[in-house]
């Protein structure tokens, strides 16, 4: 759009039928009618009304936008919605469990992983994900691997102390559960 | 008035923390309504010239499409430019998005397309034709420094350069020891995580609430009522969350305009979100030329300062920061001269950017000092504590309120360990990797603004304090619910900080790292009248066992008023408020600065960073590996929330020495890089260890409540610092920020 000239414009998508897509989101079946140009992140923010997962560049290079599908850690803004037919999407709004913050969640407000906090829930879909993946244990590992993150507030080392301590409780648990 | 402080001054997690790391706090963009439009603003193609032909058919057929406006449909709106300005505009003529078909500035909006959804407008938006008769345009500020002027009309709140001391070209003529050079830093923009939006909620009979990303309420809340002519009743801004402003929030952008003239025209809810690309084509930080003339005697204490500074601004407005004025205030010199000039470019104006002005003026300066270090064989600590000016500020001539400045050098070099840096150039090494140790000093202003709170005691005992003013990430909420808390000995968990809301009580912008002191001292002000009215309820109690104390011989504590040498006889804050006529206890104050006091005292931050470099010189890849920010800045609120701004400063200042630069393309006079992928920030990657000391600086006249701010000083001196680092680390001079691998491998 910057160009304003738009000389090759796509496809006419006028007509085009909206067509449901059904998913688990947050735990709970879910079935949406959505015009199928309609990404995961607006189908999220405009058409669900789950607004923690954030718009920060729409191009995949900020990484505010990520959730976890199937456990995985993904950019909803390059994920189109209509592709996640069956899939298990966690968003934010979804990591709480009866009440109680995920460990992540408390982490990052413990160590102020955050200011404005609108990177924030993309941070910390990324973190759980991380975590997930395990291979991430030392402070320069947890900074390579959130660093499709960007958090314009600089709060990296904080989100990095957060990000290790719930590693290191998990790890110590582990440590536990096998004496 | 005894007052104990449980939580001011310590480190307490923030009390938005929940909502944010849940997504249940709400930004602009965010806000729901019923059958809501959405905006997409076209952008145009050229920098300069006019437009010759509009076609918005093949947009208008677009099903789902409401409305696309253009310039030559658009509704009437105020006629004066006095109408446009809001409270921090530079003199000149404000932008108006769609005023007339001449465009001033690559990525000028010329249309917005509303439709029944996003995608239908940002489609339909792509189908607009715009034809253009396209002049040429003048982007190069090394082209149009010829044509600098000094700015006829002065920007409210920013100082002219001071009139010249002594004989600065003389005694810099004489100096045995001189350095001359010039400095630049690249276009940088502010980039906050959250685009700009505008959710404007059509309440029905012309009345509107407004979600915008503003650092300020009150500043939209002006704008709206001033362009489209409405009354405030009709207008309430409601953004109590901002996804970062860095500055680019301080003046309300065109995607409100946009936002509110359609609303208006169509008697509906309307949201218009710029994209990543569309947060290049309004403000940034000014490109900015600037000569450094230092002249010393041997031992390093100077003698001469001349500081010449030349800065775009837009052929619209005459943008001015304070650029020069900091190197006629930081060290002891009788003979200084100074410059400052703008010239036109067809961009955009230039805007606020974290600590503007000083970001670039004292790299120049410190990264000059330096060069002195070098030049004297003085080590840079020693060179700074040589032309130390403990008490005064040499501009002015008034008194500082405080200044622990030393205490930053010396703790910040403790702690870094200084004492071991081997002074040579290329001389410490760390495996294949050159290392380099450079220290610079950063400095702000210390200000308040006439800020008024509100604090209502309710009948369950909870307190709400409330202003207009915004927490943009710093911790507002938290800061004045701590001070609430102390005031009347309440747990955190029973008060509530309420913000950004154009029908709470004034405050102006967030900007100018003013906000602690002010809404802080307006809130402590309307608490401590709260105190004085509930005590005397609770005093006129039947049977009180306070009835014949006065307020210095009590202590609010646990929700109690207690007789402080005998805590039996207490009566409950409960009690009292239910005793009231109203059923609560609520005042409302308004804190300003002292004028008289501003007679004599001028107040400062100040800092003191330290910086270690690795760099790889095959590659050319820099890298920060350490950093000490030492701070003054008055009394320390939240240790917690206080340190993460200190880090987010120094973060940005990382990005400002390697990484950022818009980058112009002359001959069509457009940022080329408007993207994160190609407009490099720092990532978790590029930042190591940063460790952030706060000196302590008591201080009773920079503010009621000792606070002095912390937003802008993080960012300042740390480019310089690592600049001189880098110089340590492979003898090589970049005077041109960013440093990046094609200056450091081309030297």
């Amino acid at each position: 759009m910057m160009d304003g000239m738009s000389s090759s414009p796509a496809p006419h998508p006028v007509g085009m039928a909206k067509i449901p897509v059904s998913f688990r989101l947050n735990g709970a079946p879910t079935t949406i009618e959505l015009a199928p140009w309609t990404t995961l992140l607006d189908a999220l923010r405009n058409h669900m009304g789950l607004t923690g997962t954030k718009k920060g560049c729409d191009h995949g290079q900020c990484g505010a936008c990520t959730v976890l599908v199937d456990g995985q850690r993904i950019n909803a803004c390059l994920t189109l919605a209509v592709m996640k037919e069956g899939a298990d999407i966690r968003t934010v709004e979804g990591l709480a469990e009866h009440g109680h913050l995920h460990p992540v969640q408390d982490a990052f407000i413990e160590y102020d992983a955050f200011q404005c906090g609108y990177c924030t829930p993309g941070q910390i879909c990324s973190a759980v994900g991380l975590i997930a993946e395990g291979h991430a244990h030392s402070a320069e590992e947890i900074r390579e691997a959130m660093s499709g993150n960007i958090c314009r507030c600089g709060a990296y080392p904080n989100i990095v102390e957060a990000v290790k301590h719930v590693i290191d409780a998990k790890a110590a648990r582990r440590l536990e559960a096998a004496k | 008035m005894s007052m104990t402080q449980k939580y001011v001054g310590t480190a307490q997690r923030r009390v938005d923390g929940h909502a944010k790391v849940t997504g249940g706090a709400r930004y602009a963009a965010e806000f729901a309504a019923a059958d809501l439009l959405h905006g997409a603003v076209v952008s145009g193609a050229i920098a300069r010239g006019t437009i010759t032909k509009i076609d918005t058919a093949a947009a208008e057929a677009v099903p789902g499409v409401v409305k696309v406006y253009t310039h030559e449909n658009r509704p009437r709106t105020a006629w004066l430019d006095s109408s446009y300005r809001d409270d921090v505009a530079p003199p000149g003529h404000p932008f108006r998005a769609l005023h007339s078909a001449k465009i001033m500035f690559s990525g000028q909006p010329v249309a917005l397309v509303v439709a029944d959804d996003f995608e239908t407008a940002t489609y339909a938006a792509s189908l607009v034709e715009v034809s253009y008769d396209a002049e040429v345009p003048k982007t190069d500020l090394d082209a149009q420094k010829g044509q600098s002027y000094d700015p006829p009309k002065k920007r409210s709140g920013v100082e002219p350069p001071p009139k010249p001391r002594g004989h600065a070209e003389k005694a810099y003529a004489a100096a045995p020891v001189k350095v001359q050079q010039e400095y630049r830093v690249a276009v940088e923009h502010h980039n906050p995580m959250e685009p700009h939006a505008t959710t404007v909620v059509w309440d029905g009979d012309g009345a509107i609430t407004v979600h915008d990303k503003i650092q300020g309420v009150t500043n939209t809340q002006g704008y709206v009522t001033g362009v489209f002519g409405l009354s405030k009743d009709k207008v309430r801004c409601i953004s109590p969350f901002m996804g970062g402003g860095f500055g680019s929030g301080l003046r309300p952008q065109y995607q409100l305009f946009l936002a509110v003239l359609a609303s208006l025209d169509l008697e509906r809810s309307v949201r218009v979100v710029l994209t990543r690309d569309q947060m290049f084509t309004f403000g940034h930080r000014p490109l900015t030329i600037q000569t450094l003339s230092l002249g010393a005697e041997p031992d390093g204490r100077l003698t001469s300062i001349i500081h010449d500074a030349v800065q775009e601004t837009s052929h619209f407005e005459d943008y001015q920061e304070n650029t020069v004025n900091w190197s006629g205030l930081l060290y002891k010199c009788d003979n200084t001269k100074f410059s400052y000039e703008l010239a036109k470019l067809d961009t955009y104006t230039p805007a606020d950017m974290r600590a503007p002005g000083a970001v670039l003026g004292l790299y120049a300066l410190e990264a000059a000092m330096d060069e002195l270090a070098s030049a004297t064989g003085v080590d840079p600590v020693e060179l700074r504590l040589r032309n130390y000016i403990a008490d005064t500020d040499q501009n002015t001539d008034k008194k500082l309120t405080s200044k622990a400045l030393r205490e930053c050098y010396t703790q910040g070099a403790e702690r870094f360990g200084w004492s071991k840096r081997d002074a040579r150039p290329r001389s410490m090494t760390d495996g294949r990797e050159l290392v380099g140790w450079g220290m610079a000093t950063g400095v702000w202003e210390a200000m308040m603004q006439k800020t008024s709170a509100r604090a209502t005691l309710t009948g369950d005992g909870r307190l709400e304090v409330a202003t207009a003013s915004a927490d943009i990430g710093t911790g507002t909420y938290t800061i004045l619910t701590q001070l609430g808390a102390d005031a009347l000995g309440l747990r955190m968990e029973d008060v509530t900080a309420r913000l950004g809301d154009s029908s709470l009580p004034y405050s102006p912008i967030e900007g100018g790292s003013w906000t602690a002191a002010s809404a802080g001292t307006a809130v402590q002000m309307a608490c401590e009248t709260v105190r004085e009215k509930v005590f005397k309820l609770a005093r006129q109690l039947d049977g009180s066992p306070l009835a014949n104390q006065d307020l210095d011989h009590v202590t609010f504590r646990d929700g109690r008023i207690v007789v402080t040498n005998d805590p039996s006889r207490s009566v409950s804050l409960i009690d009292a408020i239910k005793s009231s006529n109203e059923g609560k206890v609520e005042a409302e104050e308004t804190a300003a600065p002292s004028t008289i006091q501003a007679r004599r005292f001028v107040s400062y931050t100040h800092s003191a960073v330290f910086v270690e470099v690795k760099v790889d010189e095959e590659l050319g890849v820099v890298r920060v590996t350490r950093v000490v920010s030492a701070v003054a800045a008055g009394k320390i609120l939240n240790l917690k929330t206080a340190r993460s701004q200190i880090l987010g400063g120094v973060v940005m200042g990382i990005g400002s020495a390697l990484h950022e630069e818009s980058m112009l393309d002359h001959n069509i006079g457009r940022f080329m890089n408007h993207n994160l992928g190609e407009y490099h920030v720092p990532v978790n990657a590029d930042i190591g260890p940063i460790e952030v000391i706060f000196v302590d600086e008591p201080d009773d006249k920079a503010s009621p409540i000792g606070v002095k701010g912390l937003g802008e000083i993080g960012i300042v001196g740390t480019g310089a610092a690592i600049a001189n680092a880098v110089y340590h680390a492979t003898g090589v001079r970049v005077r041109d920020l960013p440093i990046t691998i094609d200056k450091l491998q081309g030297a």
